[in-house]
C-alpha cells in the first residue's frame, strides 16, 4: 500500500533523495528528474543504494508547492518531469498531488509527467497515479521469477501485472531491462524476455542497459561490466522479437 | 624599409602558406606600411598597450570589415557588373551566387556572408526533383569550401522549414566540411521541432549550425538581417565598417577603486577611447578610401551606406568582474557566484548605455551609434576570456551556465556567443538539446552554440576547425584553410580544447545526496 505522510495541515509531503533540473536520460527530451527516497526492492545491482532506506536524515522533505516552484523556474527548458527513486510509486499520494499541481499550473501544464518504476505497485497505487501520468518507464529486472528474487529480493508477479495494466491504459512509455552478467544475460533469457515484451507490450520501446559497477554496493563490485560487443549482443537478442527500431542499448 | 623587405621576403618564402595566403599576407604588409588613421596620443597608447584592439584590421581600411550584400535583390535583377541576367532556374541561380561570392570583399578577403541560402534558392528548387537538388547543392557546397577556404564564410538558414534547408543540413552531415559556417534562425512558432531536431543531429555530426533567436534579432535589426563570420548579426544590404574591441580585463586592471567608481569613471573613459579609434577608422574607410563610391555592390543597390554601422566589441568580462569583486574584498567568480555574476551584468549594461550615447560617423544603420558586440576572441588572446563568456574549462552545470549568461544577451544586437559543450549522452536524446535551445531563447538568449566533445569539429573562438586538420598542420606545416592557421595558435594559447564538458547526470549514477 502507498505510504501517506501528511504534514500538519494534511498536505502530502514528499521525501526526496535529490533533484536534477536537467536530465537527458530519464525519458524523452530534457526533464526535471526527482529521485524519491525509499525503495521496496533491494537490488544487488542498484546504482543508488543510499536511496533504498525509507528514512534517512540525508533525505529532504518537500511540499507539493515547493517542488512545483522548483519546476516553474526551469519550465521553459523542459519537455517534462520524471519521478524516479528509490521507488516513485511508494510515495504515490505525493506524486499524484504534485502531478496534478503541475497539470493545473499554466507555466507547467504543457510538460509531460513520467514515472520511472520497478513495477512493484498495486492497483490502488496505479488508480491514484495514472489519471495524472502521461507515461511510465517500467523496469523488468528479470523475466524468470527465481532470478528476479535473486536480483531484487522479491518475485515479479506484480511487475508483470503492472506491465499489462500500463499497456491496457496506454501509459507504458518504455520497458527497461538491466542486464547483469551471470544473472540474466544469456541469449536464451534475453530472447525469451524480448518475446514476452513483444507479446505483452507490442510497439513499446525497450531500453537495454548493460550493468555498470559504478556506484553499486560492495557485494556487487565483483560483477564485471559487459563489453560493448556483449551489450550489442544483448540488444540483438532482444530485438529479434521486439524489432530493432524499438530497441536502444546503453 | 629593411624590416619591411625582410618581412616581405619571409612571407614570399614561407613554406606554411599557400600561394593565395602569401598574396593576402603581402597585401597586409603593404597596408601596414601606411600610416594608421590619426587618433589622439591617449587613444594610440590604448591601442599600443592592449586596452583597445583593432583586431589587426590594417592601417588603411579599404573595405568594410563585414558586408552583407542583398543577394535576393541581385538574383531578382541580375547584375551588370557580373554580366549575368537574372537566373531563371536553379542551375543558373547556383552559378550566379557562386560567381557573385567571388566578387564580394570583407576583412578576410573572402565573403563572410553567403546569404540565407534556403530563402534565396527555394523558389528555384520547386522545379527540380530531390536527387537533382541534392546534387546541385552538394556541388555548390563543395565549391564554396574549395574556393572560399575560410571558416568565417557564413551561410544562414531558417526560420521556416524548406526543402533547400533540409538538403543543406543533410549535406553538412555528409560532407563534414568546416566551410561554410552555418546559422539556423529559430522562431518559437515558425521553426518546427522536426527541423530543429534535424539541425541538432547535424551539430552532432559537424558542430554546425549555430542557433539564433529570430524574434530578438528582428526586434533589434529588422526582418532583413544576417549572421556572418563568428556570430556577428548585422543588417542585410549593410554591414559593419569596423570592429574595435575594448579589453574589459585590462580596463578593470587599470582601475583603482570599487565597482561603482569603475562604472562612473574608468569605464566611460575607456569606452570613449575605443569609440575614438572606431570613428577614425570609419572616416578613413568612407572619406579617404571611399569604398562606398567605388563598389559595384553599392552601384547596383546591393549595399547602401545607410544600412551600415560599426561594432563596438567587448571581451574579458569574466576577469573584469572578478577583479572588481576582489578589489572590494570579495572572492566570488563570474559565472559561479551570484554577486560576481551580477557585477558582470552591470558592466555590460553600463557599456551598452555608454555606447548607445556615443555618436559615430556613418552609422545610420543603427541610428548613428555602434552596435555592442560580445567579441569571441582571437588566437593571440592570453589569459583573457572571450567576450562575456565564463572562462573555458570552468563552466558551471548547464542550467547555471545559461542563467548566468542569458541576461547579457539583450544588450548585444550584433551578436554574443556562449559555447556549450556536451558529451555523447546528448546524441541519444536530441530532443533534449532542442528543449534547451527553445528554453534558452524563451529566457532571453540571442545566440546558442554547441560543441560535442566526441566529434572531429571544434569551435575555436566562433569558427570551426577539424581536429584532424590541426594535426595535419602540425605535422606538415600547411593548411588549405587560412582559419586553421589561426586555430592552431588559439589551441596553443587558450586551452579551448579544455572547455568543460556538460556531463548530464544519469539516473544510473545519480542521485548524489547533497543533504
Amino acid at each position: 500500500m502507498p505510504r501517506v505522510e501528511p504534514d500538519a495541515a494534511g498536505e502530502p509531503v514528499g521525501l526526496l533523495a535529490d533533484t536534477v533540473p536537467f536530465s537527458w536520460v530519464d525519458g524523452p527530451g530534457n526533464r526535471f528528474a526527482v529521485f524519491l527516497q525509499g525503495c521496496n526492492l533491494d537490488c544487488l545491482a542498484c546504482h543508488n543504494p543510499h536511496t533504498i532506506p525509507r528514512r534517512t536524515p540525508l533525505a529532504r522533505p518537500v511540499t507539493v508547492e515547493q517542488l512545483l516552484d522548483e519546476v516553474r523556474r526551469v519550465a521553459p527548458f523542459l519537455s517534462g518531469v520524471t519521478v524516479s527513486g528509490g521507488e516513485a510509486t511508494l510515495q504515490a499520494p505525493f506524486v499524484a498531488a504534485w502531478f496534478a499541481a503541475l497539470r493545473d499550473d499554466p507555466t507547467t501544464a504543457r510538460l509531460t509527467r513520467f514515472v520511472d518504476s520497478n513495477g512493484c505497485a498495486d492497483d490502488v497505487t496505479w488508480d491514484l497515479l495514472l489519471p495524472v501520468t502521461d507515461g511510465v518507464m517500467l523496469d523488468l529486472k528479470a523475466l524468470d521469477v527465481a532470478t528476479h528474487r535473486e536480483l531484487t529480493g522479491l518475485g515479479n508477479a506484480q511487475v508483470l501485472d503492472s506491465l499489462d495494466r500500463l499497456v491496457a491504459e496506454q501509459r507504458l512509455a518504455e520497458v527497461r531491462l538491466l542486464v547483469v552478467p551471470g544473472y540474466n544475460d544469456s541469449a536464451d533469457v534475453l530472447r525469451r524476455t524480448g518475446a514476452y515484451v513483444a507479446r505483452h507490450a507490442p510497439g513499446v520501446p525497450v531500453r537495454v542497459i548493460g550493468f555498470r559497477p559504478h556506484g553499486v554496493r560492495a557485494a556487487a563490485r565483483h560483477i564485471p561490466a559487459p563489453t560493448p560487443d556483449e551489450r550489442t549482443a544483448y540488444g540483438t537478442w532482444v530485438a529479434e522479437s521486439v524489432g530493432p527500431e524499438l530497441v536502444t542499448v546503453v | 624599409m629593411p624590416e619591411f623587405r625582410d618581412r616581405a621576403r619571409t612571407l614570399v618564402d614561407s613554406p606554411a602558406l599557400t600561394y593565395r595566403q602569401r598574396v593576402q599576407a603581402l597585401a597586409g604588409l603593404a597596408e601596414e606600411s601606411l600610416d594608421p588613421p590619426k587618433v589622439s596620443a591617449e587613444c594610440a597608447d590604448a591601442l599600443a598597450s592592449g586596452l583597445v584592439c583593432d583586431l589587426a584590421e590594417g592601417h588603411a581600411p579599404y573595405r568594410p570589415r563585414y558586408l552583407l550584400p542583398d543577394y535576393a535583390r541581385a538574383l531578382e535583377r541580375g547584375s551588370e557588373f557580373l554580366g549575368l541576367a537574372a537566373p531563371t532556374d536553379l542551375y543558373e541561380a547556383v552559378a550566379f551566387l557562386l560567381s557573385m561570392y567571388s566578387q564580394v570583399p570583407s576583412i578576410t578577403g573572402y565573403p563572410v556572408y553567403l546569404g540565407d541560402v534556403d530563402r534565396l534558392l527555394e523558389p528555384y528548387a520547386a522545379d527540380v526533383d530531390d536527387e537533382t537538388l541534392t546534387k546541385l547543392l552538394r556541388l555548390m557546397w563543395v565549391t564554396i569550401d574549395r574556393t572560399l577556404p575560410d571558416a568565417f564564410t557564413h551561410a544562414n538558414l531558417g526560420p521556416d522549414d524548406t526543402r533547400v534547408g533540409r538538403t543543406v543540413l543533410a549535406l553538412e552531415r555528409e560532407l563534414l566540411q568546416t566551410v561554410p559556417n552555418l546559422t539556423l534562425r529559430v522562431d518559437a512558432t515558425r521553426t518546427p521541432d522536426s527541423l530543429l531536431l534535424d539541425a541538432v543531429r547535424t551539430v552532432f555530426a559537424c558542430g554546425k549550425p549555430h542557433f539564433v533567436n529570430h524574434a530578438m534579432m528582428t526586434a533589434d535589426l529588422g526582418p532583413d538581417y544576417g549572421v556572418v563570420s563568428c556570430y556577428n548579426s548585422l543588417k542585410v544590404g549593410g554591414g559593419s565598417h569596423t570592429l574595435v574591441r575594448l579589453n574589459l580585463a585590462e580596463s578593470a586592471r587599470r582601475h583603482d577603486g570599487d565597482v561603482e567608481s569603475y562604472l562612473a569613471t574608468t569605464l566611460p573613459a575607456h569606452v570613449a577611447l575605443n569609440a575614438e579609434l572606431m570613428a577614425a577608422r570609419i572616416t578613413s574607410l568612407v572619406e579617404e578610401a571611399r569604398f562606398f563610391e567605388h563598389s559595384w555592390l553599392v552601384d547596383e543597390g546591393l549595399l547602401s551606406l545607410d544600412r551600415f554601422s560599426a561594432m563596438f566589441g567587448v571581451y574579458g568580462l569574466a576577469e573584469a568582474a572578478d577583479r572588481l569583486v576582489a578589489r572590494s574584498g570579495g572572492t566570488g567568480r563570474y559565472g559561479h557566484d551570484a554577486d560576481a555574476t551580477a557585477v558582470g551584468w552591470r558592466i555590460v549594461e553600463r557599456a551598452a548605455e555608454l555606447v548607445s550615447r556615443t555618436p559615430l560617423p556613418y552609422c545610420e544603420g543603427n541610428g548613428g551609434v555602434a552596435f555592442l558586440h560580445s567579441q569571441s576572441g582571437i588566437d593571440s588572446d592570453l589569459g583573457v576570456t572571450a567576450g562575456t563568456r565564463i572562462p573555458i574549462g570552468d563552466e558551471p552545470p548547464l542550467l547555471e551556465h545559461l542563467l548566468a549568461v542569458a541576461p547579457n544577451h539583450r544588450h548585444f544586437a550584433s551578436g554574443v556567443s556562449d559555447i556549450v559543450q556536451f558529451d555523447d549522452t546528448a546524441t541519444r536524446n536530441p530532443q533534449a538539446v532542442v528543449d534547451v535551445i527553445r528554453g534558452a531563447m524563451a529566457t532571453g538568449m540571442r545566440d546558442v552554440t554547441f560543441n560535442l566533445d566526441s566529434n572531429d569539429f571544434i569551435r575555436i573562438t566562433g569558427y570551426l576547425v577539424r581536429k584532424s586538420d590541426l594535426a595535419r598542420l602540425e605535422a606538415t606545416g600547411q593548411a588549405r584553410h587560412g582559419s586553421d592557421v589561426l586555430a592552431a595558435g588559439s589551441v596553443a594559447n587558450s586551452h579551448v580544447t579544455a572547455r568543460a564538458v556538460k556531463r548530464v547526470i544519469s539516473s544510473e549514477s545519480a542521485p548524489r545526496v547533497t543533504g
